[in-house]
Parts: structure tokens; C-alpha cells; sequence
């Protein structure tokens, strides 16, 4: 098992198969539509980053917290660019990946945690995602999927119901800084959280503070009022903006824009949580 | 005192008045007298009151001098052998002291323990800028034989062979061996005299007994014991205390309970001098004194605090190679709190949070080295409690009360940092520990030492192919730790006579029974990198590197292979292997005085000069660095979180390692989450770690300067994770300007 799930998400991953087709820049911020396709229907093979148990930050609890590779977003912020390719992970049936998850499933449960699948983009892999989240409801685990919400239109409302809380990534509210940070519209995520908040399912939301690129007063306003118009919403987790992701941009030969970006400060920090907080919501 | 019995009956009578009767009160049972009167307490720490105006004042006073001990090393050093009377009674600040008794006549004032060994005590003064007086030096070269002189009397030359090259380490055969929890409650429940009674009768069914060696040692022993009761009473005395008779209150109870504990550091400088698990027992009369309107909640508080400043200026004068191998000057006063009874109700009294609490009183501190016993079952309040004093101040370890319970009763303590054992009715024989990878290196080698060269173990064939291959490196690995136990056992056999000839401790077994359970504390150091090496040797290709002399000095390592600390049963299973087979190999040697093998995978600072002393290992590790300490997976090759981790340590087998099995884990605040959740995933991570077998837990939580001092030192902070805003590294695994970012991160502007 630890030989196809070696390493952790700390570390650069790209030397794998696959590897070959991102040999420029260029190549490497190209989107596979490969990457889409469906696998097939018995134990589905997923393709997985790293996984790391005993995280207390990706929702309640302690959580295993599985990282699919494959993402359609190139968030300028992004701090696992190694992730975005779905053939950049280790191939991994869902037999084994449930056989690892099973190891701490009496822990998990302990602690009132679970499992969170994360990124990447989990959506990516809908299929794989979907056979691990049932079996994990089977085992009695609570689930949790962050995602950024732009492939939502992919699960259904049956697929809903299994997923106990979303952890959806929002870039902010304005349509024009949304599609600047990540290359794609607002509307699909904000479908896609209208749709959570009609069948009721919980969510917590996610914003990146990023100073210059996400702080505007507007686009903040903007997401606090698309928050504050979702009754599911249970929190808003404000994420300073952090460097730790600029190593893995140089490695992969990738330009990066936010080189002399510096973390949020304290005053910036506080305001934008005040504005979420103006309106009622639970800030983090 | 009086001769009268009739009055001493009345004491008695007043000192016990209101408590539940039993057999507690004929016989020494302190176990019987705390289950039939103690109150557990189920709630929350809302009641506890902070620190009087004289608790700061008195802490305060001390200030200055921790200022100048810091300075120099030593504040000052009394050259009047130490003893229970040796020195007149000192005091901080007499008038408004509420606990008194120093080691010596003034604080911070160090004795000098030569019994032990004169050598030691004159590197130690020296190394400190005294001059050794010498007529001692005279006295303990020429006419008073030590503990140290008569071990190497009789040490063989393969054990110092073994000793000096440091595949057997830290031996107690300089120092004394400590790990010797004496009952001082016993002193404050019964007072003296009933003591003295009850030794006499052991002492006189031994009368009739024909003169064997053994009995011969124990009746000598039991005179020791005696006589040194008589010497606790008289210091009492002189404090002016009548120590003859039971405490009448909770103030009283105290003070004679750190009287006897007084004594036995006046009397010994152990390796660790534990205090046990007192605020159960203390409690009895807490509770008491308050139903009777004679103490306030406050006043009860004050009383802990001025008790732990005591605890805080316990010191002893040691070597500087001692305090290398401990990194600093620890004396270990372990004190146990939390646990559950063994009919199902907690032991968790009042006075465990208010223990807890000296802890934001007097802010945090190394020691008392405050241990909660964790039950899943203990009170919620509680558990909350102590997550939330670990949270702000670090200085809490965690053991496993459901791993101990079963083995050694619910009135067990700890010695040193894990050992367990039944309040006086078992002592053990501390053993320090052997040097695994070292030893895997010798087997290589075919018993040369791969630094000196020296034929260090026994000439077996060394390795001569190109790649190592698991089994025939394990065919030379058995016959080589066979060795290692053989002459480890030797060794500890023949320091454990010594001790007992020459440096008896005879205050700390005066509040033991006489018949008790011995154990022989055997040890393990560098588990991860020897069960790492075998995994690597066994799942990838290791191809080692001779030097002119032939020895292999270097590995190359071709592939990938599963490391301990992943919950990866291919490596995990190694490591247990490597504990149970080593405990088999030691339980082949008999012990001195029949005592049971026992041994601890437990090493909290000793791992960097084991590590110092070991050349390059198959895992990668290389020559002098640090081992992980204790049961930890080595340095960053834990790569699937903290959770994996713990589960990984939790397989090691508590029945092959029943002298305990340690882990250190460094956490930041922000680790836990937000602040609103913190204490909720701390008290449930515990629950989950415990709950799945495991056995021990420091857990520190970093400030801003201890990760400037990860930077600096690495090999010091294993698995120090750091989370910020949903990203989590392995601090030591960072770049400096990674470092730097994070340090300026997680204490600078996040909330």
C-alpha cells in the first residue's frame, strides 16, 4: 500500500506517469479533457495525490483527508499546482483506498470526524469520489467534499444526499476577479451552492484572502451577500494567503504572478471578516 | 511526641475523625483508606480560585535567584554530605511560608550525595568552579567505599567494552538509579510511629527466618529503614512538626507528605525522584477541612501552590555529562492526577484541577512533571481541563490509564516518565537502555564497533555480499542482540548489588512494604532507524559501503520501502518484532533479587548522544545524527499525519515494553483548529489515540520561540506539524525562509 501511496502532500509529485506530456509551462496549464472521462464500473481506479490522517481543519473532528488529483481551475493562488493533473497521482482502486480509510474508521468515528476528499478538484473524479463516499456512509464515517463547485452540474441530487458537508472554495463574488484568479465564470459554482442550499445540505464556505488579487471591498461585499443568501451555510473560513505553494510553482517550471505577494495583514484580515460578519454569518 | 499511649490514641483518633473505617486502619493501606473516603469530582474547573497576593510574593522572592542559577549553572553548593539531618532547616521566607522544608539550609542550595560515587561529585564541583573539600575526597577515596567503585569492582571486560563504545548507555553505574516512588502519603495518614510499628513487625518475622544471605541483606535493610523513619521524625522536629502522629488537617497533611518526600531527596539523588499520586489522597482531607468551615477554597489552592514551589526548586548537584544525556537538569517529580478507579468511578477530586491549575498560577514549568492518567471514561470536565492547561502551557503528559489499570492496580504512579508501578509495594531496578541500530551495525560487522573499529561483540562472520539480504542479516541480528541482553543483564545485575551495598535508599523502601515486586527496567533505544533499516533491507535494495578496514560505513539505498510511523503493518510489524524479540532475549538472563524483566521503549532527550555514538544506518540516517526519541517514527518519515503516526505507535505491545513505551508530539495551537474547537479535537484525538492501544503522550504546544529553536535544531521537534489556513507542513521538512514565513504566520496576526 505505501509503495503506490508513498509521500505526502507536502511533497512535489509530478514524476509519474503522465509526466512526460507537461514537459513546458504551457503544456503544464493545459487541461486534459482525458482527465474527464469516467472510469469503469468495478472497483474504479482513482488517481490520488497523497492522503494524510489526523487533519482537524477540513471539517468536523479528525479527518482522513484524501487528495484526488485532477483540477480544471489554474487559481493563480493555487498552492498544490502538482495536483492538477488527474495522471500526476497514483493510480488507486477504491478496495484499497476503503481498505486504509477502514484502518482508522473506529478513530475517525471517535473523534466525531470522517473522511473529506480534496484536491485537486474532487469533482473531477465523480465516479471514484461518489463509490468512496458511500462506502464511507456504510462504515458509518461523515463525509465531507471540498471542491470549488465548477463541475457541480456532475452529481446528483442522490449524490448529494451522501455527502454530509461541502467545503466549497469560493474565489469571491465578483464575476470579473472570479474568472481573473481562476480562468472560468462565477455562475457554475454559484449554481451549484443555490442547488446545496435548495435540498438543504450543509456547507461551509472557503474564501482565499489574497492581497491585490481577492481583498476588493466589492468582491468581498459580493460574496458575503451570496453567503449570507444561503441558509446552509454553517461558517465562512477566511484563508490568509501563504507562500508555501510558491516552491512547487519554480519546481514545475511554472510562472508564478504572486511572487512578491505578502500574507494578508492583520487590518486587511479583520476587515473582510467583519464584512462577513455584518451579516450574521459564523467567520473563522 | 508522647510515651503516653493513651494520648497518642487520641491523636489519633482526632486526626482520623470523620473518615470511613476499614482495614486502612490497622494495616498500612492507603489504597483501602482512599477508596472508602475520597469524592470524585465530575464538573468543571469553574471553582478553582488563582494565586493569593503571598503565592505571588513568595514566587516572586525566588525570582531572582532562578535568575542567577540560570546564570551560573550552580546558585551555590553545601560540601555537608547529604542526609535526611545533614543540613539545618532552611526556609524562602519563614513567616509566610505555609508548606516549609528545603534540602538544605537555604534554596537553591545544592548537596553533595557521595555514596553514589566520589568521582562524580568532584567533576560536578568542579565543573562548577568549587573546589572539592579534601578530607571528603580522602574519606571516599580511602575509608568509605561508594556504589560507583564497587560496580567497576566487579564489572567484566566485555561489559565495559560494551559500555565505552555505547551499544550499552547511560548506565546508572555513576549516578543513582532513582525510579523509587516512596508511599509518602503513609507518613501523613499514620504518622511516624505507627511506621516504625509496623517495620519493627516486619523486621521480627524475620527473626526466626535461618541467616541466609537474603535474609541477612533484609534485615540490615529493614534496620536502614527504621533508622531513617527515626531521622524523618527528628527533621520534622526541627522544622517543628511532631511527625510521630497522623495529620489532623489538610495543611498538616501536606506538610508531612512532603516531609517524607523531603527526606528521600535529602537522602538520594536519583536518576528521576517522583512524588506518586498524592491529590486523591489529599483531597480526603480537603474536602474534609472545608465540610468542618475550616478552610476556603482559596486558602486550599494556596496550600497546592506553596507546595509545588517546593517541587520547583528541587535540585540536585550532577555532572555536565549527566545533564548532556538529559539535555538539562531534571529531577523528574512526577505526580499523577485523573484515572478511574477500578469499580468504574473516576479518581478525579477537586485537587486534581488543583494541581492542574499551579500550572496558570505560577505559570508553566518543566516540573512538577504533572502526568494525567487518560481514560476514555474520565469526566468530560476534566478531560477539557487538562487539554486546555496542555493547550496554554505545554507541561502535561498523558498515559494511558485503561493500559495500566489492569497491570498495576488504580493506586499505581509513575517513576520517572512512564514507568508504572503499585505505590509502595514495588520498586524497580532502572536499567537505561541498549542501543539498537548500533547493535544492528554490529551484527553487520561481525561484532566490530563501525567507528573504532574494536571487536566489541562476538566474532561472528561478518556480511560479505553486495546487497544485504533480511534473512541472512537477521541469521547474525538474533545471536547479536542475544549477546546484548546477556551482557546488559550482567551489567545490570552487578550495579543493582552495588546500589543496594552501597547506596541503599532507605527512606524512599521505608515507606514500602517489606515484600515487594522488583523490577529489572531494562531499555531500547533507536527503535525507528533499526526497524527502518530492516525494512529498507527486506522491501528495497541496500548496498553497503566498506571502508579499508572492511567495515560497512555507508549504505546505498536503491527503491522505496514502507517506514514505521504510517500504520504500514510491513514496517510497523518489524518494530514490534524487534520489542518483543528483544524483551525474550533479556527475560533468558536471571535477574538480581528475582526481579521481573521489564522494558521501555523510552527515550525523551538520550536519543541525541545515542545518535552521537552510532555511524551511518541502512535507513539513511546518518553517522551522529539524533535518533527519534523514544517510540517515535524516525524524523520526517512519517508522511501520512500525525494520526497515522499514533496508530503505528500504539502497535507497539504494552505486555513486551510493560516499563512503557513514550512519545513526543509538538503541535502549534493552530494545529487544533480554531480556537473554539481546540480543546473539543484535543480531548477527542486523545480519546482516539488511547483508545486504540496507546500508551504515552507528550504533547507540546509550540511558541513562537521553541520554533525559532526548530530551526535551529531539528532533530529536536519530530512531528512537528504546523497547519495555517488549511495547509499543513512538517516544519522541519521547510526551507528556512519557509521557516521563517511560518514562525511570522502563526504568531504574528493570526487569530
Amino acid at each position: 500500500m505505501s509503495q503506490s501511496l508513498v509521500g505526502s502532500r507536502y511533497e512535489l509529485h509530478i514524476a509519474r506517469e503522465g509526466a512526460a506530456e507537461s514537459k513546458t509551462a504551457h503544456d503544464y496549464l493545459a487541461v486534459y479533457p482525458g482527465d474527464l472521462d469516467e472510469a469503469g464500473e468495478e472497483d474504479i481506479v482513482g488517481y490520488v495525490h497523497s492522503y494524510e490522517v489526523g487533519s482537524t481543519v477540513d471539517g468536523p473532528g479528525i479527518r482522513f483527508v484524501g487528495f484526488l488529483t485532477g483540477c480544471l481551475l489554474r487559481c493563480k493562488f493555487c498552492h498544490n499546482p502538482d495536483t492538477w493533473h488527474k495522471r500526476n497521482g497514483h493510480p488507486v482502486p477504491v478496495s484499497r483506498a476503503m481498505r486504509q480509510i477502514g484502518k482508522y474508521a473506529k478513530v475517525l468515528k471517535v473523534s466525531g470526524g470522517g473522511i473529506t476528499l480534496s484536491g485537486g478538484e474532487p469533482m473531477v473524479q465523480r465516479a471514484f469520489a461518489m463509490e468512496i463516499f458511500r462506502r464511507c456512509k456504510q462504515l458509518g464515517l461523515h463525509t465531507c467534499m471540498e471542491t470549488a463547485g465548477r463541475l457541480g452540474e456532475r452529481f446528483s441530487d442522490e449524490d448529494l444526499q451522501l455527502i454530509d458537508l461541502e467545503i466549497l472554495d469560493i474565489k469571491g463574488g465578483d464575476p470579473a476577479t472570479f474568472e481573473q484568479v481562476c480562468g472560468h465564470p462565477l455562475q457554475p459554482t454559484l449554481d451549484f451552492a443555490r442547488r446545496l442550499a435548495a435540498l438543504g445540505r450543509p456547507a461551509w464556505i472557503r474564501f482565499v484572502l489574497v492581497p491585490g488579487l481577492t481583498d476588493g471591498h466589492d468582491n468581498v461585499e459580493k460574496l458575503a451577500d451570496i453567503a449570507a443568501g444561503l441558509k446552509n451555510v454553517e461558517r465562512v473560513e477566511i484563508l490568509r494567503f501563504h507562500q508555501m505553494g510558491r516552491d512547487k510553482w519554480h519546481k514545475l517550471g511554472l510562472e508564478y504572478e504572486l511572487e512578491k505577494i505578502e500574507p494578508p495583514a492583520a487590518e486587511l484580515t479583520e476587515r473582510v471578516r467583519s464584512q462577513f460578519r455584518s451579516r450574521g454569518l459564523t467567520v473563522y | 511526641m508522647s510515651a503516653n499511649p493513651k494520648s497518642s490514641n487520641e491523636r489519633r483518633d482526632d486526626a482520623w475523625r470523620g473518615f470511613a473505617p476499614g482495614a486502612w486502619q490497622t494495616r498500612v493501606n492507603l489504597r483501602d483508606f482512599i477508596q472508602r473516603n475520597y469524592k470524585p469530582y465530575e464538573g468543571d474547573g469553574k471553582f478553582l480560585q488563582g494565586a493569593t497576593e503571598r503565592t505571588k510574593r513568595m514566587w516572586e522572592t525566588l525570582q531572582p535567584l532562578l535568575e542567577k542559577e540560570r546564570e551560573k549553572g550552580v546558585l551555590d553548593v553545601s560540601q555537608v554530605p547529604s542526609g535526611i539531618l545533614a543540613h539545618a532547616p532552611g526556609y524562602i521566607d519563614k513567616p509566610n511560608e505555609i508548606i516549609v522544608g528545603l534540602q538544605t539550609d537555604a534554596p537553591l542550595k545544592r548537596a553533595i550525595m557521595p555514596f553514589g560515587g566520589w568521582r562524580v561529585v568532584a567533576a560536578s564541583l568542579e565543573s562548577y568552579g568549587y573546589k572539592p573539600d579534601p578530607a571528603l575526597g580522602e574519606i571516599f577515596t580511602k575509608y568509605r567505599k561508594t556504589h560507583n567503585d564497587g560496580v567497576f569492582d566487579a564489572y567484566t571486560p566485555e561489559i565495559r567494552r560494551a559500555r565505552s563504545s555505547g551499544v550499552v548507555t547511560g548506565l546508572p553505574d555513576a549516578y543513582g538509579r532513582g525510579r523509587i516512588v516512596g508511599d509518602y502519603r503513609r507518613v501523613a495518614l499514620y504518622g511516624v510511629d505507627f511506621l516504625l510499628a509496623d517495620k519493627a513487625r516486619e523486621k521480627a518475622e524475620l527473626d526466626e527466618r535461618h541467616s541466609t544471605e537474603e535474609v541477612i541483606r533484609l534485615r540490615e535493610e529493614l534496620a536502614e529503614q527504621i533508622r531513617s523513619l527515626k531521622e524523618l521524625k527528628e527533621m520534622g522536629k526541627r522544622y517543628g512538626f511532631d511527625l510521630s502522629a497522623p495529620a489532623r488537617d489538610a495543611r498538616e497533611a501536606v506538610q508531612w507528605t512532603y516531609f517524607g518526600y523531603l527526606a528521600a531527596i535529602k537522602q538520594q539523588n536519583g536518576a528521576a525522584m517522583s512524588a506518586g499520586r498524592l491529590s486523591t489522597f489529599w483531597d480526603i482531607y480537603f474536602e474534609r477541612d472545608i465540610r468542618e468551615g475550616k478552610l476556603t477554597e482559596l486558602q486550599a489552592q494556596e496550600i497546592i501552590d506553596d507546595l509545588v514551589i517546593k517541587w520547583r526548586i528541587v535540585r540536585f548537584l550532577r555532572a555536565p555529562e549527566y545533564n548532556q544525556l538529559f539535555s538539562g537538569d531534571p529531577v523528574w517529580v512526577t505526580e499523577v492526577v485523573g484515572g478511574q478507579g477500578e469499580d468504574g468511578r473516576t479518581l478525579v477530586t477537586k485537587t486534581a484541577f488543583r494541581m492542574l491549575h499551579t500550572l496558570y498560577n505560577l505559570g508553566p514549568a518543566p516540573e512538577p512533571n504533572l502526568t494525567v492518567f487518560w481514560s476514555t471514561q474520565l469526566p468530560e470536565g476534566f478531560k477539557r481541563y487538562a487539554i486546555k492547561a496542555s493547550i496554554d502551557t505545554s507541561s502535561i503528559q498523558y498515559e494511558s490509564d485503561d493500559l495500566m489499570r489492569p497491570k498495576w492496580g488504580d493506586d499505581c504512579a509513575i517513576a520517572c516518565c512512564v514507568s508504572a508501578m503499585r505505590i509502595g509495594k514495588q520498586m524497580q531496578f532502572f536499567g537505561a537502555r541498549v542501543n539498537l541500530p548500533k547493535t544492528l551495525l554490529y551484527a553487520l560487522n561481525g561484532g566490530r564497533d563501525e567507528i573504532t573499529g574494536e571487536q566489541v561483540g562476538p566474532m561472528l562472520a561478518p556480511i560479505t555480499g553486495d546487497v544485504l539480504k533480511y534473512d541472512e542479516v537477521m541469521s547474525r541480528f538474533e545471536p547479536m542482540m542475544d549477546w546484548l541482553a546477556k551482557t546488559y543483564v550482567n551489567a545490570l545485575n552487578v550495579i543493582h548489588f552495588m546500589h543496594d551495598k552501597y547506596c541503599y535508599e532507605a527512606i524512599e523502601m521505608a515507606l514500602h512494604d517489606r515484600d515487594i515486586l522488583r523490577t529489572m527496567a531494562c531499555g531500547i533505544a533507536g527503535l525507528s532507524h533499526a526497524a527502518d533499516s530492516l525494512s529498507a533491507i527486506k522491501h528495497a535494495k541496500v548496498k553497503p559501503v566498506r571502508d579499508e578496514r572492511g567495515l560497512m560505513v555507508d549504505f546505498k539505498v536503491e527503491g522505496e520501502y514502507p517506514c514505521y510511523g504510517n500504520n504500514d503493518d510491513q514496517a510497523d510489524d518489524i518494530a514490534k518484532l524487534l520489542v518483543s524479540r528483544m524483551m525474550e532475549k533479556i527475560r533468558a538472563y536471571p535477574t538480581y533479587r528475582n526481579a521481573v524483566h521489564t522494558q521501555s521503549v523510552l527515550t525523551i532527550t538520550s536519543n541525541v548522544v545515542y545518535g552521537k555514538a552510532t555511524g551511518n544506518t541502512p535507513d539513511g540516517r546518518k553517522k551522529g545524527e539524533a535518533f527519534a526519541p523514544g517510540a517515535n517514527p524516525s524524523n520526517g518519515r512519517d508522511s501520512h499525519g500525525a494520526l497515522a503516526a499514533l496508530m503505528s505507535v500504539a502497535k507497539i505491545p504494552y505486555d513486551d515494553a510493560e516499563d512503557g513505551i513514550s512519545l513526543t508530539l509538538s503541535v502549534v495551537p493552530t494545529a487544533l483548529g480554531s480556537e473554539a474547537d481546540r480543546i473539543t479535537r484535543g480531548t477527542k484525538a486523545l480519546d482516539a489515540y488511547f483508545g486504540s492501544g496507546g500508551f504515552h503522550v507528550n504533547i507540546n504546544v509550540l511558541n513562537r520561540e521553541t520554533l525559532q529553536d526548530a530551526m535551529k535544531h531539528p532533530e529536536k521537534y519530530p512531528q512537528l506539524t504546523i497547519r495555517v489556513s488549511g495547509y499543513a507542513v512538517n516544519f522541519v521538512k521547510l526551507t528556512k525562509e519557509q521557516q521563517q514565513d511560518v514562525i511570522n504566520r502563526t504568531f504574528h496576526g493570526a487569530i
